[in-house]
């Protein structure tokens, strides 16, 4: 195992990761399909409203998005950090 | 050459296709049986956990579940593929760096105490169990439907199939079966997909057809759909009817839950490296994401061919004569999932929304003395070639795909249940001198074990199968998803916290449950009536998981800060999970 200060480096660097990640998770399901979407509902998309398209297809893109971008990151964090495979 | 033949040739086709597999990749080791070695591609697993996750719920009832309600059932949408992101960021990558083949396993591990691990078997039996009883039934019901052969008979058929392929192979035989069930399935589902999509907006992709332009009337294909639905009484489809607030509750369960059911968690052990198992989660939602884009519009759009097919002239004028109706409402008659009674003995077959007293009126004046047909759900899907007037072949490849989503998330379930019993009960606490080939066999054994009772429950299934879907989902949000969640990101939880965390969760989401639901699910043993008016906050119990899983985490941090800190050696193991370095293969103890 790594020394002791440069595995805490390397976690708290993964929680930060982490936490923004689940920011946008939280925004793009819970916040633009369902709270937000009265708000949204200016904003025209093909019958409906930008709420109604998060809901059905937006959030689950933004979902893709997320794990791919946190995988990338994160092999990128563990090779800083010398602590990939 | 006829439907049935068809039919025959291409469930008999895939069912070899299963077979052969199940020989090539038999399990000569534990390590195989448990983790298929560790040797998959992250892309094929992604490929198998998506057909072990994506169960005969998700291929047949989802998409008419969601038509029924419109904007308001998006939560099986965001809830269902929102859990991977929690599995991906908070559990695989861990879990696969620590190396062992069960998730009780690491309970038990992380908090040094075998009444931990015990707890999360039982929570992991109930769970799995629970969930197992529906693909069964499922499978079943294909069966019955599109070879003609009694449902019971269907299962037997079923189960001796999910028997060779499982117990020879264990996770390598399952996991690579569940490649193939994933392509049979996805085909199955896209291609009448994109026809349907083709006719109603001329777009090939039905995710972008939803909110394209309905070809016939010009107008936006959501707007013409709100449009008839209200013109018969229902309530407007884009619009939410439930509240806010249960809809944020019900998805926020189901993503939980969906983290939280351990035989998708495993399917993460069987991938060779850390980085793997977050890719691999990844590659799962791509695979996962082809059906889950395409659900919404294949429900929205059979809702609109329903409608339409009933008032060929638009909603405003006549219904179809009874004896006009179309050949695929003739052939699901007979299955009784769609029925036809002329309430008002005119010949023709009204469809409204009898249940809306705002529609009354409307409907006396028109003639109408009820809503005169009625269909299941799941036909939206099943009937959905029908529809479209597709070739014959094609509803041949629905049933092989629903065939395909339900025997692979059973075999899924199942190794998750023989793994728990063999490993965690067999070698860990009843027999741990058991040699490697006599834990093989014992998990093989537990396995045709677990066939057995899971045939057993398809034949007989319990009044209740439905409600307690709420149970698997609310269970695996309260017990099992907190608890690994702070075996990995908190070094101070230790044995005391974690046990006293997960019974907390486990008695009291099932008390809730029972409250409404009824005791262990009775009829009429239920403390309260199941109605909004006496939940507790207004929280309805399908939607309790994260309730739960809150007293599992307060529990489990307030009893673990007023006891002795877990010792050095489980706060290294903490540590060592955190990194991926030095992963390793499998390790078998």
């Amino acid at each position: 195992m790594a020394d002791k200060s440069s595995s805490n480096a390397y976690w708290s660097a993964n929680i930060r990761i982490i936490t923004v990640c689940m920011v946008i998770w939280f925004v793009a399901s819970f916040g633009l399909g369902i709270l937000l979407r009265p708000m949204l509902s200016g904003i025209a998309v093909g019958g409906t409203d930008l709420g109604f398209w998060f809901a059905q297809q937006g959030s689950i893109l933004v979902f893709l998005g997320l794990i791919f971008f946190y995988a990338w990151k994160m092999n990128k964090v563990d090779a800083e950090h010398g602590v990939e495979e | 050459m006829d439907q049935y033949t068809l039919n025959l040739i291409f469930v008999g086709g895939s069912f070899a296709l299963y077979i052969g597999i199940a020989i090539w990749a038999r399990a000569g080791t534990t390590a195989e049986f448990y983790a298929a070695g560790r040797g998959v591609h992250p892309v094929l697993n992604g490929m198998a956990t998506a057909a072990d996750w994506m169960s005969a719920a998700s291929f047949i009832s989802m998409a008419g579940l969601i038509a029924a309600v419109g904007y308001g059932n998006s939560t099986f949408l965001m809830g269902w593929t929102g859990g991977y992101v929690l599995l991906a960021l908070l559990l695989a990558p861990y879990l696969r760096k620590f190396g062992k083949f069960t998730v009780p396993e690491f309970i038990g591990d992380r908090f040094y105490s075998q009444k931990a691990r015990m707890v999360a078997v039982v929570s992991l039996i109930v769970i799995s169990v629970t969930y197992v009883i529906g693909q069964m039934t499922g499978a079943g019901v294909a069966f019955s439907r599109f070879l003609e052969v009694q449902s019971d008979t269907g299962l037997y058929i079923a189960s001796a199939i999910v028997f060779v392929y499982a117990v020879l192979g264990g996770m390598k035989g399952i996991t690579y079966t569940q490649v193939a069930q994933y392509c049979v399935l996805i085909i199955a589902y896209t291609i009448p997909a994109i026809f349907i999509s083709l006719q109603l907006t001329g777009n090939p992709i039905p995710g972008l057809g939803l909110f394209g332009t309905h070809l016939e009337s010009g107008l936006p294909l959501l707007t013409k759909l709100d449009q008839v639905v209200t013109e018969l009484g229902f309530a407007q489809y884009t619009t939410l009817n439930t509240s806010m607030f249960n809809m944020f509750l019900f998805t926020l369960s189901l993503m939980i839950g969906t983290a939280g059911l351990p035989h998708v968690i495993i399917r993460f052990f069987t991938v060779p490296k850390v980085s793997d198992a977050r890719w691999s989660a990844g590659w799962a939602l791509v695979f996962i994401s082809l059906l889950y884009l395409s659900a919404p519009a294949v429900g929205a759009m059979a809702r609109l061919n329903v409608i339409s097919t009933i008032y060929p002239q638009g909603t405003q004028s006549e219904a179809v004569l009874y004896e006009e109706r179309p050949q695929w409402m003739r052939n699901w008659e007979v299955t009784g999932l769609l029925k036809f009674e002329d309430k008002n003995g005119d010949g023709r077959i009204q469809f409204y929304n009898d249940k809306n007293e705002g529609f009354t009126a409307t409907a006396t004046e028109r003639g109408w003395a009820g809503s005169e047909f009625t269909y299941n759900n799941d036909i939206l899907v099943l009937a959905n070639p029908e529809i479209a007037q597709l070739p014959g072949w094609v509803i041949a490849l629905i049933a092989a795909g629903g065939l395909a989503a339900a025997l692979s998330t059973a075999a899924g379930l199942l190794l998750a249940i023989s793994s728990a019993i063999s490993h965690d009960l067999i070698k860990s606490y009843l027999n741990p001198n058991i040699s490697e080939k006599g834990e093989l066999l014992a998990a093989r054994i537990s396995m045709a074990g677990a066939i057995a009772v899971a045939t057993w429950l398809g034949l007989n299934p319990p009044g209740f199968a439905a409600q307690t879907v709420a149970l698997a989902f609310g269970l695996a949000a309260a017990t099992i998803f907190p608890s690994l969640m702070m075996g990995i990101f908190s070094k101070r939880v230790n044995s005391m916290g974690a046990t006293l965390g997960m019974l907390a969760g486990l008695v009291v989401t099932c008390a809730y449950l029972f409250t409404y639901l009824g005791m262990f699910f009775i009829p009429g043993t239920n403390l309260l009536e199941n109605t909004a008016s006496n939940f507790l906050f207004g929280i309805p119990p399908a939607s309790f998981g994260p309730i739960g899983a809150l007293i599992n985490f307060g529990v489990a941090y307030v009893v673990s800060m007023m006891t002795a800190q877990p010792p050095q050696d489980v706060q290294d193991l903490v540590e060592s999970i955190r990194v991926p370095k030095g992963a390793g293969s499998a390790s078998n103890h």
